[in-house]
């Protein structure tokens, strides 16, 4: 009564139920270990749990922005961010040689799910939410986030907040210089949303939008070497909880307490200071905005 | 009797094949001439040559004593002296029956259109088709469709009518409705040629059968002698296969 | 004629009720069928391992909700360049077609023009042209350069204007060439025969693959968010990378489905209506 056509449809249905059923999701390691930070030397030099045995994976967006990278190259070394992996990795016993660079977009870096590299390094600023995704090691840098723009522009001689509420301003989509440019600046105009600095930088050049908000050393750079009468506005005040930069890496990862360890070295032993002044030097004498 | 059509030397190519080869008719006023001939002897070559549909490659066509195969005349104008009708119809389908008909006294007579419409309905009424004047073309059986286009030809009191197949497309019991509209127009004094399979209806109506064969008019004359007697072989040929397929 | 009315016979009631019994075992065995395909996959679905992890990150019911107003608003963007951009790609397609059916010699460069536009623009990526438009044009500071929305509007009006010339040219070409011929031969130049018979046909008959494509450019107009315009989308984005949680993503997509359904309804309707009106004749 059954006809063959419907026995054979219905039992390959079930099959492939049945096959669906057998994918099931990773399980989620969500309970750290307490031994772990028991025992002595938690951080072998050269021999940590990264990605590849002996190999440390550092990642970044793909162009490196200047001044904290040189020539969309991370490995030479040039540039804060640049310097500052090498020397974490070196404190971590990875030699320059050991170090491999691999390309993530901002977005992807501080996205949950499990990432393509042992820790990521791109001006992310740490902020509760993101902890929701990822981890942060301990900060290297405190950020400002600065208004910029170009000569001739409506807000190029702006002196406080309140004289930027009215203009079209941008930012990049999920940064906290959006964040900043919404929450302190509140402006009266929607402001406009960019994938990446290049298109916000474009979009100030040809006048869609008459500033845009980008960290301090960001803006210098952006001023001083690539923008044709690009002016700075000023800085925003922090508010709350100052901003401060920090190295991401996977939820949960093994590595984040020996990363943070090797960060706050090279805080305590002025390390980070020196490559403050030596790549971020011309980054003085911003004004003040309020 | 003036006459409306002559045709002299007409000779068409479609490649390599000849379909007409040195073709000559004339048609005189208030005149009907029958087409006969198997498929492929051009017949509807012939009757689109007339309306320049096609364009000849050698030969004349003259309407009224008017060249109308000189390159430099305006065919719009010649045909909107000529009616043709096709064997599908080829009714409007986007347009009602009305719209069908008073398309071309509107746009191209540059007719008023309450004009048009009353002499539409005038025409609709007189085929008892009046009540499917606001129908569309699907709505209408096959041969409420062909006289509708035969009405649609005739508005613009073509001086010739042209009539291919015009039977050929319909279930037997409406092809009668449709001769029926044809004679009533041959009453009425229109010129026409008609290309047709329908023997019996050539010998009704028609003032003169042509037999076309091989792209000539091989005989033509009165249709009791064409049809009943005729004096070439091959017409002979041709009528007895159409006595055999029961057509005559 | 027999003056009783009319009343099955035996054996038509036999039928009559075979097939009512027929009728209600087909309506229990699906009744049936379904009741035990989605309790399976219900089951399966909630009882997988990582459910609760899925169900947090795509379908955390309060952050839908937070994040429903900012999408409502991005949504009213979309649809307002949507129904402009709509209306004006299918003038542009249809101008276009036409213009490549336009006869004599006068107008060779006319119809080179559209020829090369609708090959290149059917094979530019939709985010290269609005690129060029959102950020190139500006960028040449002519007088009166538009805001970027409608710069980006132009971009998406320009690039599925060169699709809906094709969809229009080939409902021209369609039309069978007896319509031109009946047309002609009543006195109608080309140029009336194309307005008056060619044309009204062309356009029912592509009715069913323009609305498909204009069912796919709503779904591209959130692209003009590159230029900087919130819109749905990004501020699911916004959203998403706020709380590192893809609900909003969830949210904007569901309610881009709704929005698009009156619009496939009505391309289904006139899809079918269309296939039924152009099968006339015996």
């Amino acid at each position: 009564m059954v006809s063959r056509f419907t026995l054979l449809t219905t039992g390959g249905a079930i099959l492939a139920l049945a096959a669906l059923a057998g994918c099931s999701p990773v399980a989620d390691d969500t309970a750290p270990s307490a031994t772990a930070s028991a025992s002595a030397d938690v951080c072998p030099a050269g021999a940590l749990p990264t990605r590849t045995a002996g190999k440390l994976t550092i990642g970044t967006d793909n162009p490196a922005y200047e001044p904290w990278f040189s020539d969309n190259d991370p490995k030479n070394g040039k540039g804060f961010e640049s310097a500052v992996a090498y020397q974490v990795a070196q404190r971590l016993g990875y030699s320059p040689a050991d170090v491999t660079w691999t390309s993530v977009t901002f977005n992807n870096a501080i996205a949950p799910g499990p990432k393509a590299f042992d820790f990521d390094i791109n001006q992310f600023s740490i902020t509760p939410e993101r902890r929701n995704a990822v981890d942060f090691s301990s900060p290297y840098y405190l950020v400002r986030q600065t208004v910029i723009t170009v000569k001739g522009s409506k807000i190029a001689g702006a002196k406080s907040i309140a004289d930027l509420r009215d203009a079209k301003l941008g930012a990049q989509v999920g940064t906290t210089s959006y964040q900043a440019l919404t929450d302190v600046i509140k402006p009266t105009v929607q402001p406009s949303v960019f994938n990446n600095n290049d298109d916000a930088k474009a979009a100030l050049e040809n006048g869609t939008v008459e500033g845009i908000v980008v960290d301090l050393p960001t803006a210098f750079y952006i001023t001083g070497a690539e923008l044709k009468n690009g002016v700075i506005v000023g800085q925003l005040p922090q508010v709350g909880v100052p901003e401060q930069f920090g190295l991401v890496l996977d939820k949960g990862s093994k590595l984040t307490r020996c990363v943070s360890t090797a960060v706050d070295q090279l805080r305590q032993d002025g390390t980070l200071a020196v490559l403050e002044k030596t790549w971020l030097a011309d980054t003085g004498g911003a004004p003040e905005l309020s | 009797m003036p006459t409306v059509l002559t045709c002299t030397d007409v000779r068409k190519t479609f490649g390599s094949a000849v379909v007409l080869d040195g073709l000559d008719l004339e048609v005189g006023e208030h005149e009907v001439v029958a087409l006969i001939g198997a498929s492929g002897s051009g017949k509807s070559t012939l009757l689109r040559c007339i309306n320049l549909l096609t364009e000849i490659d050698d030969g004349t066509i003259r309407l009224d004593g008017e060249d109308i195969t000189e390159p430099q005349v305006d065919a719009d104008r010649v045909r909107q002296k000529i009616g043709l009708v096709f064997q599908s119809f080829n009714l409007f389908p986007h347009m009602t029956v009305l719209d069908n008909i008073t398309l071309a006294p509107v746009r191209v007579h540059k007719r008023p259109v309450a004009e048009a419409r009353e002499q539409a309905m005038e025409w609709l009424g007189r085929v008892g088709l009046a009540d499917k004047a606001g129908s569309y073309p699907d709505r209408l059986s096959g041969g409420q469709q062909q006289r509708v286009a035969i009405v649609r030809a005739l508005v613009n009191s073509p001086r010739l009518l042209l009539l291919d197949e015009v039977t050929s497309a319909l279930d037997p019991e409406l092809v009668g409705e449709v001769l029926t509209m044809i004679r009533d127009l041959k009453n009425e004094g229109v010129t026409m040629v008609l290309a047709t399979h329908e023997m019996g209806f050539a010998r009704q109506v028609a003032d003169r059968v042509a037999f076309l064969d091989k792209g000539r008019v091989l005989e033509q004359g009165p249709p009791g002698q064409v049809l009943g007697d005729p004096v070439e072989p091959r017409t002979r040929q041709f009528l007895a296969r159409i006595i055999e397929a029961g057509r005559l | 004629m027999s003056a009783q009315p009319y009343r099955p016979s035996a054996t038509q009631q036999h039928r009559i009720a075979f097939r009512r019994r027929q009728a209600i075992r087909s309506v229990l065995l699906a009744a049936l069928s379904t009741a035990v395909l989605g309790t399976a996959l219900g089951f399966l679905v909630t009882d997988a391992p990582g459910w609760d992890r899925v169900k947090l990150a795509f379908f955390d019911g309060e952050l839908a909700r937070e994040s429903l107003s900012p999408i409502l608003q991005g949504l009213w963007l979309n649809v307002r360049v949507f129904l402009v951009c709509a209306i004006s790609a299918l003038a542009l397609g249809l101008l276009i077609a036409t213009a490549r059916t336009l006869r004599g010699p006068v107008f060779f460069p006319v119809r080179a023009l559209a020829t090369v536009y609708t090959y290149s623009f059917r094979g530019l990526p939709l985010i290269i042209v609005i690129y060029l438009f959102a950020f190139g044009i500006p960028g040449l500071r002519l007088q009166g350069t538009p805001s970027v929305t409608v710069l980006g509007g132009a971009a998406i009006v320009v690039t599925y204007g060169a699709y809906l010339a094709e969809v229009f040219r080939s409902g021209i070409e369609s039309v069978h060439p007896s319509q031109v011929a009946a047309a002609r031969s009543l006195g109608l130049s080309y140029r009336q025969a194309m307005r008056h018979v060619v044309l009204p046909q062309a356009v029912r008959r592509s009715a069913p693959p323009l609305l498909n494509d204009t069912v796919a450019m709503q779904k591209d107009v959130g692209l003009i968010s590159l230029a900087g315009p919130i819109d749905a989308i990004r501020a699911a984005q916004i959203d998403q990378m706020g709380t590192a949680n893809f609900t909003p993503y969830v949210v904007a997509g569901v309610l881009f489905v709704l929005l698009a359904l009156p619009l496939i309804g009505i391309t289904d309707f006139v899809t079918l209506r269309a296939a039924r009106r152009q099968n006339a004749g015996t």
